[in-house]
């Protein structure tokens, strides 16, 4: 059994990623817009926190964002303002991030090869409690972030005007331009947001996680997050658990051997992907937002 | 009858010389319309006839070519959605706006700023629920509330924001009898406590039981205005559906073949689960015309996709013929391809039974032929659909459908968009087919368009299908459920 | 950080992208013509998938379950003599179109989104063959994470002595010539460009079968691909090893998109990238600029062709009007 410490403590500490990439777009779903370049903004999150990191965590942190708002511009650009196949856009954004952050990651010649990442900050108290305290309790400052954008988007989209319109957008925009919203300044709102947590959650792969950048680091996060967000039923809580449960899988590839496992280091990398689609196909899609994914032309 | 206002006091709502088109389409002309304070007055006219654009006018959602706009006396400034609501209209669709993933609670605060307060939402709701005596249960997302419900809801939305007018629109089309009454009463009770109310509906008798005043259009003009006690139903429903004839009444009755469709007890639903058709028992025989006469939201449009086959019926039987050729409601949805060029359009008739290779020289020049036969404006066979107007692509549709041999001819609207000759032609075309062994299904919206064409009429009201003879006013009034009852029985 | 270019230096990457990809006939027979065939092959298909509706994403995926196909037979199939190429190539389109299988029956019967299943795939596929080349079907001295080298009759032959260009180019050619034809002089594939122009008139006009068409051109696509990864291995690499696709899968959803989802203009298009990416890898060579930039300029040809054409993707059934007409899908 001491092996479950481990394995939860490096399932919490992969999650984090997931989980905030998750939160992100869950809210930009609930609005209609499926961030196909989510991947992208990823990435690009993960290439500014290792090209800034080294000043300052937090410095590292903020170009994260940045970096991810960046990628969310075009998309809410081409894909709410312009109306193009959100799809199409997605993909392309994301190509367009891998490239930019590969090309001037092996033009840049970085500071440092490596970034110094973020210590464990213990909770007191907490982090005492047996078995599970190590593991959530324990973790870098931005696993607490994390933690807290679980309440945070439940409360804005059930406790606010703006998140009232904002699920009514993507459930039934006619209705909702009939009471007054403005659809497409809501979308674009989300979609800024879903990015902007999507480049934080690049920022913590490397700043809490990996510690250095290589091409392609993202290796389909982007899309395990709109995964989980469809398993969590697009609600928080639901998107937590599913993430938990993805970052254990993710995890298992660095445990395998401590496990004691006869697996196959490839295989074990398998796993969170052949997950997805079992899951996907035995839980079904469950009930998307109406609107998700197609484009709401005005009269 | 409610206390009738001063003559000094401003009408509750003033339409005045408003007109509006859209393209060549006159919808609204040069029409004045004034709802006192503390009445009800009934808008009434067919489908088409211009109530729903005029309403749309008044509630700020489209603006008026011309004309004058007033609430209360006074014009708004900005004349939007938010002006008229400011002003104190609340409009009640026909096709409901709630949001079916949300609470009833939220559905009515839907559209305000800052924090969602449930304490003060659920005390609006109960405030408002109170103070118009109408209820709906508290806790339930608005898509799991009865139809009767839901309405409430859309009432309760408006009033909550304030509403002093409120535009019903068609708001007993979905109620059974007995909840329509009760609609009606309230709403009889709403203006008696010094509500103002519009009430557009087609259905006579209630625009009589509960209206103060009555008006009446036809193609967008007012052709009838007056206190609803001066009104019988007779007088509306004549002025709803005149005697004045254009066109020649050419209804030869050939003797009917075979019989080509029968239907026992069917029950139809559509594509939300709800029951359209219930026990609709009847059959159609080769060479018949049968008009389908029936007003928004009777089922009459499931009917006609039972008949072609496309939906399948939920419960009895029906027994359907092999080649069917459909001319849906609307064409840019289920009928063409606006990006295919036309010869690709006619190429998609039955392109699910096709083998092999597509002959497109064949069908080009096939095309080309129908362009000509049918009078359709196109430079040519290979340009896109979208470059056609919207007339020219139902003359397409209708050349591309009739162009074969068939059993059956289901028509939804056929002549929608086209002008005198080519709704002749098309009208021959269908005579033809008829002629030529298959049965004719269909439905319009015009009474002597129905008339003119159709050897035999089953009439849909509410779910239920009725055999009718070919009496003008008899139809007229079986359509909205007035005179000799709810049209209950079978037709054979 | 990043090194500014003087107006020398820019001639120089400039001369550098022309050598690599245009400049000289070696550059341009075995470089820039060799990489396009993968790119075309699989572009075709996505085109067919991409016309009817289907965002069929897992190109890279599909090209490496064929690659691995193609190797197995070659190497283990070697009796068949001259005729074991044919039987690569043909497992190997077996194997793309298994591949996209599982993706598009998830889809049919499960209503899983193609895009996250498909890629999915595309990394269960590199890591299946990472384990393989390192695992069963590892080089016998066990020190490269490769395959053996497959035997000359399971190669494709040289179409130009002294190059490297093979017959997969007349595959590719084939390829785009009959998909063509099918598109749009057969039923079936009519039907298909009817099913992805709106599904909704295909069945009520047409009465199509949407769902058994879309599931038909989702796999496919999925067998285009694999055949594109069989091409590889047999007219290029000879074996199986990581790192055999770089990125092939994507770079052919930006040249379906360039060419219109024309399968003849995908030669084209196909041609035009392959430039762009030996003119990268040559930039790189020579001038030191990272060829993965590459990939960043075929994103901003998509977002540029997306942007002008007016959504080409415009489809009926992606679109909800805000008139009150519900989603016509």
């Amino acid at each position: 059994m001491s092996e479950v410490a481990p394995l939860l403590e490096a399932a919490v500490r992969t999650a984090t990623p997931l989980l905030i990439a998750a939160a992100g777009e869950t809210v930009a779903e609930r609005a209609g817009v499926i961030n196909i370049g989510l991947e992208g903004c990823i990435i690009a999150g993960a290439y500014a926190a290792f090209a800034v990191g080294a000043v300052t965590t937090a410095a590292g942190y903020a170009a994260a964002i940045a970096a991810g708002l960046g990628v969310g511009v075009l998309l809410a650009v081409f894909s709410v303002a312009l109306r193009r196949d959100q799809i199409i856009v997605g993909t392309a954004l994301t190509m367009l991030a891998l490239g930019v952050t590969g090309t001037l990651f092996r033009m840049g010649g970085a500071t440092a090869l490596v970034v110094a990442t973020q210590p464990a900050t213990r909770l007191p108290g907490l982090s005492e409690i047996p078995l599970i305290g190590a593991a959530f309790f324990a973790q870098p400052a931005i696993t607490y972030v994390a933690f807290g954008l679980v309440p945070a988007v439940w409360w804005f989209l059930q406790r606010t005007h703006s998140g009232l319109s904002l699920r009514a957008v993507g459930d039934a925009p006619i209705a909702a331009r009939a009471a007054g919203v403005r659809v497409s300044a809501v979308q674009a709102s989300a979609v800024l947001f879903g990015s902007g947590l999507g480049g934080l959650a690049g920022g913590a792969l490397v700043l809490a996680q990996a510690g250095t950048f290589a091409e392609g680091m993202s290796a389909g996060r982007g899309f395990l997050a709109i995964a989980i967000v469809a398993l969590g039923r697009w609600r928080p809580a639901g998107v937590a658990i599913a993430s938990l449960v993805f970052g254990a899988a993710m995890a298992l590839q660095f445990v395998v051997q401590a496990l004691g496992w006869r697996v196959r280091y490839e295989l074990a990398l398998m796993i969170p992907y052949v997950l997805t689609l079992t899951a996907l196909g035995a839980l079904g899609k469950g009930v998307a937002p109406a609107t998700l994914g197609r484009t709401v032309i005005d009269q | 009858m409610s206390p009738r206002q001063q003559a000094s006091e401003p009408p509750a709502l003033e339409l005045r010389s408003v007109s509006k088109r859209f393209g060549d389409v006159v919808a609204v002309d040069n029409v004045h319309f004034t709802l006192t304070r503390g009445t009800v007055h009934a808008l009434i006219g067919e489908n088409g006839a211009g109530k729903s654009t005029l309403m749309r006018i008044a509630d700020g959602l489209i603006p008026a070519d011309a004309g004058v706009v007033r609430f209360f006396g006074a014009a708004p400034k900005a004349h939007d959605a938010r002006g008229a609501a400011r002003a104190g209209v609340g409009m009640v669709h026909q096709h409901l706006s709630l949001v079916p993933s949300l609470t009833v609670a939220e559905n009515l605060v839907l559209g305000g700023s800052g924090l969602l307060r449930p304490v003060e939402t659920s005390a609006l709701l109960r405030t408002t629920m109170e103070s118009s005596g109408l209820r709906v249960p508290e806790h339930v997302l608005a898509g799991d509330l009865s139809i009767v419900e839901q309405q409430r809801l859309e009432i309760l939305k408006a009033l909550a924001r304030g509403a002093r007018i409120l535009i019903l629109d068609e708001p007993t089309a979905v109620l059974a009898p007995a909840d329509s009454d009760e609609l009606l009463r309230w709403i009889r009770a709403f203006a008696d406590r010094g509500g103002s109310v519009v009430l557009v509906t087609h259905k006579l008798r209630e625009a009589i039981a509960v209206s103060d005043d009555v008006t009446v259009l036809r193609h967008g003009r007012v052709v009838r205005s007056g206190r609803a006690a001066e009104s019988t139903e007779a007088d509306l429903a004549r002025a709803m559906f005149p005697d004045t004839l254009d066109r020649a009444v050419a209804s030869t009755t050939p003797a009917a073949g075979s019989t080509i469709i029968t239907a026992e007890a069917i029950v139809v639903v559509d594509a939300g689960g709800v029951q359209r058709i219930g026990g609709a028992s009847f059959h159609i025989r080769r060479q018949e015309i049968v008009g389908i006469a029936a007003v928004e939201g009777s089922g009459h449009r499931e009917l006609l996709r039972a008949i072609a086959g496309l939906v399948p019926v939920s419960s009895g039987a029906i027994q359907l013929p092999e080649r069917v050729a459909l001319i849906p409601a609307d064409r840019l949805r289920e009928a063409l391809i606006s990006e295919f060029t036309l010869t690709e359009n006619v190429a998609l008739h039955e392109l699910g039974r096709r083998r092999g290779l597509m002959p497109w020289r064949e069908l080009s020049g096939r095309t080309a032929a129908l362009l000509d036969r049918f009078a359709i404006v196109a430079p040519s066979p290979s340009a896109p659909a979208w470059s056609l107007s919207g007339g020219n692509q139902q003359r397409l549709v209708v050349a591309r459908e009739l162009e074969h041999a068939v059993d059956l001819v289901v028509a939804d609207n056929p002549t929608r968009g086209l002008d005198i000759r080519a709704t002749a032609f098309v009208h021959d075309q269908l005579r033809e087919a008829a002629a030529r062994g298959a049965a004719v299904v269909f439905h319009s919206g015009d009474l002597d368009e129905l008339l003119s064409l159709a050897t035999r009429v089953l009439v849909v009201f509410h779910g239920t299908v009725s055999e009718s003879g070919l009496d003008r006013e008899a139809i007229g009034r079986a359509m909205v459920g007035a005179g000799s009852g709810d049209g209950a029985g079978s037709a054979a | 950080m990043i090194e500014s270019f003087a107006l020398a230096d820019l001639g120089q990457v400039l001369d550098a992208f022309w050598r690599g990809s245009l400049g000289t006939s070696s550059a341009f027979f075995s470089g820039t013509l060799v990489r396009a065939i993968p790119l075309a092959l699989v572009g075709i298909g996505l085109s067919i998938a991409f016309r009817a509706g289907v965002f069929n994403i897992g190109g890279e995926g599909q090209l490496l379950l064929g690659a691995t196909a193609a190797t197995f037979v070659g190497l283990y199939a070697s009796a068949l003599g001259p005729i074991a190429v044919v039987a690569a190539l043909v497992a190997a389109g077996i194997a793309g179109a298994a591949w996209a299988t599982v993706a598009a029956y998830l889809r049919d019967r499960f209503g899983v989104f193609e895009v996250v299943s498909t890629i999915m795939l595309n990394f269960i596929a590199v890591n299946l063959v990472s384990y393989l080349v390192r695992g069963p079907l590892q080089e016998p001295t066990r020190v490269y994470p490769q395959t053996e080298i497959i035997p000359f009759g399971a190669r494709l032959p040289h179409l130009w002595p002294g190059t490297r260009l093979h017959a997969g180019a007349i595959i590719a050619i084939v390829a785009a010539v009959a998909s063509w034809w099918f598109l749009s002089r057969t039923a079936a594939g009519f039907r298909i460009r009817a099913a992805g122009a709106s599904p909704t008139v295909s069945r009520t006009t047409g009465r199509v079968r949407v769902d058994r068409v879309t599931f038909g051109a989702f796999v496919a696509s999925g067998a285009l691909a694999g055949l594109a990864g069989g091409i590889e291995v047999s007219g290029v690499t000879y074996a199986l090893y990581e790192n055999l696709s770089p990125g092939y899968g994507f770079s052919a959803i930006a040249v379906a998109i360039l060419a219109r989802l024309r399968p003849l203009a995908v030669l084209l298009a196909a041609l035009l990238f392959a430039t762009l990416e030996t003119g990268a890898l040559g930039m790189q060579r020579d001038a030191g600029v990272p060829s993965v930039v590459a990939l960043a300029l075929e994103a901003a040809i998509i977002l540029a062709v997306v942007g002008v054409s007016g959504g080409f993707r415009d489809a009926p059934w992606r679109t909800w009007r805000a008139s009150g007409a519900t989603v016509a899908r």
